[in-house]
């Protein structure tokens, strides 16, 4: 199984039904293609609908219902768009039951910096903000390093995107959380050991006396 | 309200205004307006808006032709020019979370002195602002934005100028109708008075000063 795919169908076990459901770009989005059979889940797009289906064919795109990141998407029976405010204040009241969004660092303290990398990448925090500040459940979904370098670090060198603590981190090599005693190795991917997510974590973890595998198919 | 052309509306805007401009990543921007305010040459623009689309569409289309001083945005990641033009000094770019951009717009058109808000405390949004603690949570105060003019994307209008939206068109729309001295609205398909039923109406009339029919 690929990284992103594994990550998904991890996070997609998170899912309950009824939820309102906001995705992050990238490995986030993927999220919603494993939502189980039988779950109806709402799902967010913060320029303004909740109901937001798959992509449509390209002749059957309508270039006024489009995702976050401007591209068509479908509005499934009983979907509803509102404006910004509106959009805004259900992330931001706590409306929102579970946010996943992808994350460029994560530290001990499971804070997130996701938004910017000063003199290289900035291109806006967007509704990130608004989303780790203000969702019920903030999920961040990203691989484990980049060009080898762990994301998982004692402390975030890049910019923060909220000093709220997300309340899992989901890897294609580990499922992690905080807890008092630190950031906490949960599970691991199926065949990965625990002395390999250590090594390749730039964070002090905390390890349970047992540390159960994914249950992923 | 007056019903008037792109060219005549367009032509109430000075050089160095500020513009309220709908939409996201160009869904609910009036493309109209924008080339208009290209044929024209405004300069100086200060834009609010919540991004700067992609170069070719909406928004990108006065940074391309350099017509932008300033941006208030929460993103503007998807326009390569519009960074470019930020690191070369040539656009001066003030990113804030969209949902604090949407509100301190909606706190200049609805008589706020500002909003309090949790997103950004304890990161560098919060650089410059006052903390305030409520029933022991901090929020930052965002002070109200208003500007000279918005410009509006509808999708329906009557004849006296009441408005609605289409699907994710709406977005900042209907918020910027309350935050600018003149309101300019691009309208796709105009109806009579009625066709449009009460609790429809997204945009009240009396907020627009100038109603563009197409063609």
């Amino acid at each position: 199984m690929d990284p992103t795919t594994l990550i998904a169908k991890r996070i997609a076990l998170e899912l309950s039904d009824g939820m309102l459901v906001n995705l992050g770009i990238g490995i986030p989005t993927l999220v919603a293609n494993y939502v189980p059979a039988g779950m109806h889940i709402f799902f967010q797009s913060e320029n303004g609908l909740i109901g937001t289906g798959p992509i449509p064919e390209e002749a059957m795109a309508q270039p006024r219902l489009t995702d976050a990141g401007g591209r068509p998407v479908s509005a499934i029976p009983g979907a509803c768009t509102f404006d910004s405010a509106m959009s805004f204040g259900l992330i931001r009241g706590g409306h929102v039951d579970l946010t996943v969004l992808g994350g460029l660092q994560v530290d001990a303290s499971a804070h997130l910096a996701n938004w910017m990398i000063p003199g290289k990448m900035v291109p806006g925090m967007g509704g990130a903000m608004d989303l780790v500040s203000g969702a019920k459940r903030v999920i961040v979904a990203m691989q484990h390093s980049v060009k080898g370098k762990s994301k998982i670090v004692e402390a975030c060198t890049l910019p923060l995107t909220s000093v709220r603590a997300v309340d899992l981190i989901v890897t294609e090599l580990a499922v992690l959380a905080p807890s008092s005693l630190g950031l906490t190795l949960l599970e691991t991917a199926p065949g990965v050991t625990v002395k390999q997510v250590l090594e390749l974590t730039d964070a002090k973890l905390v390890v349970p006396p047992h540390v159960p595998s994914m249950n992923i198919k | 309200m007056r019903t008037t052309t792109f060219e005549n509306a367009v032509a109430t805007i000075p050089d160095g205004a500020s513009l309220m401009v709908g939409g996201f990543m160009a869904v609910g921007t009036s493309e109209l307006l924008m080339d208009e305010l290209v044929r024209q040459r405004k300069r100086d623009l200060t834009v609010i808006a919540n991004d700067t689309a992609m170069p070719g569409r909406g928004i990108g289309k006065l940074v391309s032709a350099n017509l932008v001083r300033k941006i208030i945005a929460s993103h503007i990641g998807l326009n390569p020019e519009t960074q470019q033009k930020m690191l070369a000094g040539q656009i001066d770019v003030e990113l804030v979370p969209q949902g604090t951009l949407i509100e301190r717009i909606r706190a200049g058109g609805y008589g706020l002195g500002g909003i309090l808000t949790p997103t950004g405390v304890g990161t560098v949004v919060e650089e410059g602002k006052r903390k305030i603690d409520v029933d022991g949570r901090t929020y930052l105060l965002e002070t109200p934005l208003r500007a000279d003019f918005a410009l509006l994307n509808a999708f329906l209008a009557d004849y006296l100028g009441n408005l609605t939206y289409a699907l994710t068109a709406r977005n900042f729309n209907p918020v910027i109708a309350m935050a600018a001295d003149t309101v300019i609205v691009d309208a796709e398909h105009i109806v009579p008075i009625g066709m449009i039923p009460p609790d429809h109406v997204m945009t009240p009339a009396v907020l627009v000063d100038y109603l563009i029919p197409r063609g």
